[in-house]
């Protein structure tokens, strides 16, 4: 039996409008098999909660290339709880210097994916890390 | 960075070279290549300063007038900003180019609850007229030109600029300013927009149209290719999107009543220098060619100088790599180089570490010095157009404009450009190229040193820009002030005045004027722009 496809939630958390990186992995994701939802630009934390409660998605990605990473990823967190929806693996990509990762990992992100990842490991990270939860 | 597409034979030799936009390169070339594309040298090229200005628009090209030197400079409060502009001043930068924070370029006040932790980040936060004031305190702005990096409210900045220069005691017609004011682009890529199409669009005709008297020394909008090509466009579609956005603004204005003259000759361009070098240098000189016969051609334009295309060649900021960034010292050198070749008014680099941060003092002033360089010290402004002839160049040229031609020809069948932005066909387009040039690099097909060739394992951490959490704070601070100290009575007056205006769909630039002399803040006029136009509905990926 095929397994169902993994649907993400690619997601573009603030004010920051350069979204070439977002779609690009979308793209990426979708060529791999995924289901990708892109919530567009200027999504408040509420509103990216709100999308991936609605679509139930497995995966909630937020692509952030302003430097707010870590208080934007620290407000999701907190709010996923609330949500009752912090089960859901979350993982960032953007300009994430990697300082910064020990501390996302810590917040609860369960992969950073900085600007030049390959595909093939964003791919591999989410669908091992899936079966694996 | 590789770009193009090499196909080499099995000892390796290169057999063929594709260019982004489509065109081949062959192995050399001579006489029978320029009459294979029709060159002409009266038609096609002409003396420099002479339609269609191939060569350069000025005929003695940088002999009279060195480029402008504009680095992208804004961050934390108005204070170190004005600190930053003037550290670039003293160091020999002819113009300034002001980067504005995302709760700014978004028509947010620094307390509104969204922009908490934006304030500052990635450029300087604007609320009031009291932060222009400290911005460009002790420059001489009937000197200096100011590039003000703002779109959806450009009519709201330049507004401010307007009355802080006033404030300083300057004319309004001495002073220079040049927002970017290029809405279109923003829907493609960059995504600094807010009201939909047609509001957004009528913003941009309102800043020109205000212009024409009262700030005739301003050049109200700078159309960009810039960000359509560092979303994934090709240099041939960054060319053709451009000039199908500056007709659309064009047109806003011209439904108005105004004669093409009274106006155009204001229009900036803002385009981008990475890629092939060839490719570059033949895009900018088949540009300023296109540009100026659009002009001539569709519009009608008579006065000569109506018809330069005048351009802020550079940035590069795609083509920047986080691994061994200080390659990106000597990539922006080749930019550089592909500006001036290509005839360019203004320059501007990325940093080397813009890649990835806000540029350090020492690296902004590595770019500046760059620019310098190439113009002092190599021979850049000893002749104009030196490549003009070249048998490769004035082929390549003339290639480049038929590609432009095509991509363009392609947007005008679908009904023009500004249905496909809204409907999201050209967003679509170029992040579909972006996602297979991203898999070029990650194949190792588009070769690029420090990242999939040449590598040096794991890269070394790089010093960031420090985002000083106080910012927020004291800007926050600030504007409680201003909106505590101004007059009331005179700030509920021009809100109303703007209000009402706004609704009657009168131009919206004296009102804002009279908004930002009485210390309104960005935020509520903004609000009003939100409250009557709506929000522009983003179109889907797929």
């Amino acid at each position: 039996m095929k397994a169902k496809a993994i649907k993400v939630l690619i997601a573009k958390p603030g004010l920051d409008g350069h979204d070439r990186g977002a779609k690009v992995v979308a793209h990426a994701l979708m060529e791999a098999g995924m289901e990708v939802i892109y919530t567009g630009l200027h999504k408040t934390v509420d509103d990216i909660i709100r999308i991936a409660l609605q679509e139930d998605v497995d995966v909630v990605g937020l692509s952030i290339m302003s430097g707010a990473h870590v208080p934007i990823a620290r407000k999701y967190m907190q709010k996923a709880r609330d949500a009752g929806i912090d089960d859901k693996m979350v993982v960032i990509g953007g300009v994430i210097p990697a300082k910064d990762i020990p501390q996302l990992k810590k917040i609860g992100i369960s992969g950073v994916f900085p600007g030049g990842t390959p595909f093939l490991d964003i791919v591999r990270f989410i669908r091992d890390n899936l079966t694996h939860a | 960075m590789g770009v193009a597409k090499y196909t080499k034979n099995e000892k390796g030799q290169i057999t063929d070279v594709e260019l982004q936009s489509g065109i081949h390169v062959k192995t050399f070339y001579g006489p029978e290549d320029l009459e294979r594309v029709g060159f002409s040298y009266e038609k096609d090229l002409a003396d420099p300063g002479q339609y269609p200005f191939t060569r350069a628009i000025h005929p003695q090209g940088y002999r009279s007038r060195a480029w402008t030197t504009r680095q992208y400079t804004g961050f934390g409060t108005p204070y170190e900003t004005n600190e930053r502009f003037k550290l670039m001043i003293a160091n020999g930068q002819t113009g300034l180019n002001v980067a504005f924070d995302l709760p700014t370029q978004m028509g947010y006040d620094s307390d509104d609850p969204i922009a908490e932790g934006e304030v500052g980040r990635v450029g300087m936060a604007v609320d009031s007229l009291r932060d222009f004031e400290v911005a460009f305190r002790d420059i001489n702005l009937a000197e200096i030109g100011t590039g003000l990096t703002i779109n959806a409210v450009a009519s709201i900045m330049l507004a401010m600029y307007q009355a802080a220069a006033e404030k300083y005691g300057y004319d309004p017609k001495v002073i220079s300013a040049t927002p970017q004011n290029d809405i279109l682009k923003e829907m493609i890529g960059r995504g600094a927009w807010i009201f939909p199409v047609e509001p957004a669009v009528k913003l941009v005709g309102d800043v020109i149209e205000y212009s024409i008297k009262a700030l005739p020394k301003t050049n109200p909008v700078s159309v960009c290719g810039y960000h359509i090509r560092e979303s994934g466009a090709t240099p041939a579609q960054e060319i053709a999107f451009a000039f199908l956005i500056a007709n659309a603004y064009i047109d806003n204005v011209l439904a108005r009543g105004y004669d093409i003259d009274e106006f155009v000759g204001r229009f900036s361009f803002n385009l981008n220098v990475f890629g092939n070098l060839w490719e570059q240098i033949a895009k900018f000189r088949a540009a300023r060619k296109l540009w100026a016969r659009n002009l001539k051609e569709k519009y009608n334009v008579k006065k000569t100088s109506n018809m330069f295309l005048r351009g802020l060649f550079g940035g590069g900021g795609f083509g920047l790599t986080k691994a061994q960034p200080q390659n990106n010292i000597m990539r922006g050198a080749y930019y550089a180089l592909a500006a001036a070749l290509g005839g360019a008014q203004t320059i501007a680099l990325c940093s080397y570490d813009e890649a990835y941060t806000i540029p350090t003092p020492e690296s902004a002033v590595i770019s500046l010095r760059t620019l310098q360089l190439l113009m002092d010290e190599v021979g850049m402004r000893d002749t104009v157009d030196p490549l003009a002839g070249s048998y490769f160049i004035e082929t390549l040229t003339k290639e480049m404009e038929a590609k432009i031609e095509e991509e363009s020809e392609k947007i005008e069948k679908m009904g023009g450009i500004i249905p496909a932005v809204a409907t999201g066909y050209i967003q679509r387009l170029v992040s579909r190229q972006a996602y297979e040039f991203e898999k070029g690099v990650q194949s190792g097909e588009f070769l690029k040193v420090g990242v999939n060739i040449y590598t040096e394992g794991e890269s070394k951490e790089v010093e960031l820009h420090r985002y000083n959490v106080k910012t927020a704070e004291k800007q926050i601070r600030e504007l409680k002030r201003v909106k505590r100290e101004r007059n009331q009575r005179d700030v509920k007056r021009t809100l109303e005045a703007l209000e009402k205006a706004t609704k009657a769909g009168e131009n919206v630039m004296p009102f804002l004027v009279d908004c930002c002399r009485a210390y309104a803040t960005v935020g509520e006029m903004t609000k009003i722009f939100r409250d009557v136009f709506g929000e522009f509905e983003e179109p889907g990926l797929v």
